[in-house]
């Protein structure tokens, strides 16, 4: 019943903590010589993530889950510089924090989703 | 790579940026600093920095995230020193010319610039991260 209560929010949610990570990384090695600038293609993620085939019913502990709901896949991309450095880097520094704070909100504003929902189903079960 | 894995990884680049502070702050102490001998003189050391692979966590889509930086090591700048005539100085040669360090005090401050936004950015993630973390926890109060 309360399967799949949080919608998109729940992956979303999932998928942004990873990107979290991946910019801080960026961030941390922003003077690392050749260091290459990582991002996810987060639409992409999301977007295979919505035409994923309806869920299979498991009704034994030995079936196997087809692309499992809970872990959203996020393949690594490197970052087109647009201006390369001579170091090697293509850390740039302005684009990251401005990615870093994008998904901030981002995360946020899922959680948001998430805790309305929750406040709903409080509401409902409560009835008050 | 979770949000947990944020503090590790600007952790690591504080630690860098710390390092490369003190350098430069050797730096700068040692700009003036003067020999008689050029190959005793005192030479401008730079930090370098290195991405830290994590291969033992179980990354997603078996691609090794980078975690951190770390500094590889320590070089010197092999810049020419500066050779100045000045006889009465006590650690002038024979000659009477001393050898000041290679530092260059311009290059220094702007490295020195530098280290200091990325900290900043540095501590910026981190303090993100605790919100961000702070708020997921406290999830539907």
């Amino acid at each position: 019943m309360f399967e799949n209560v949080f919608g998109i929010h729940e992956q979303a949610l999932l998928l942004q903590g990873q990107r979290v990570g991946i910019l801080a990384t960026n961030l941390a090695n922003a003077d690392t010589p050749n260091y290459k600038a990582r991002d996810i293609d987060f639409s992409a993620v999301l977007s295979k993530t919505d035409a994923a085939p309806l869920p299979l019913t498991v009704s034994d502990g030995a079936h196997i889950m087809l692309n499992d709901p809970t872990t959203p896949s996020a393949e690594l991309k490197f970052r087109n510089p647009y201006q390369a450095s001579l170091d090697g880097n293509t850390v740039e520094m302005p684009i990251e924090q401005a990615a870093f704070a994008e998904n901030n909100v981002r995360y946020q504003a899922s959680l948001g989703f998430i805790n309305g929902t929750i406040a709903e189903l409080t509401l409902a079960i409560n009835g008050q | 790579m979770s949000l947990f894995d944020v503090f590790n990884t600007a952790g690591s680049a504080l630690n860098a940026e710390t390092l490369r502070l003190n350098t430069t702050a050797s730096n700068l102490a040692n700009a003036e600093s003067v020999n008689g001998d050029p190959s005793k003189i005192y030479r401008a050391r730079h930090p370098v920095f290195q991405t830290m692979m994590d291969n033992s966590a179980a990354n997603f889509d078996q691609e090794d995230a980078g975690v951190g930086v770390r500094v590889l090591g320590i070089v010197e700048s092999t810049a020419p020193p500066l050779m100045r005539y000045q006889p009465d100085n006590p650690a002038a040669n024979k000659d009477g010319y001393v050898f000041s360090s290679n530092v260059n005090s311009i290059e220094e401050m702007t490295n020195m610039i530098s280290a200091n936004r990325a900290f900043a950015t540095n501590v910026d993630a981190i303090n993100t991260a605790r919100d961000l973390l702070l708020k997921t926890i406290s999830m539907g109060h």
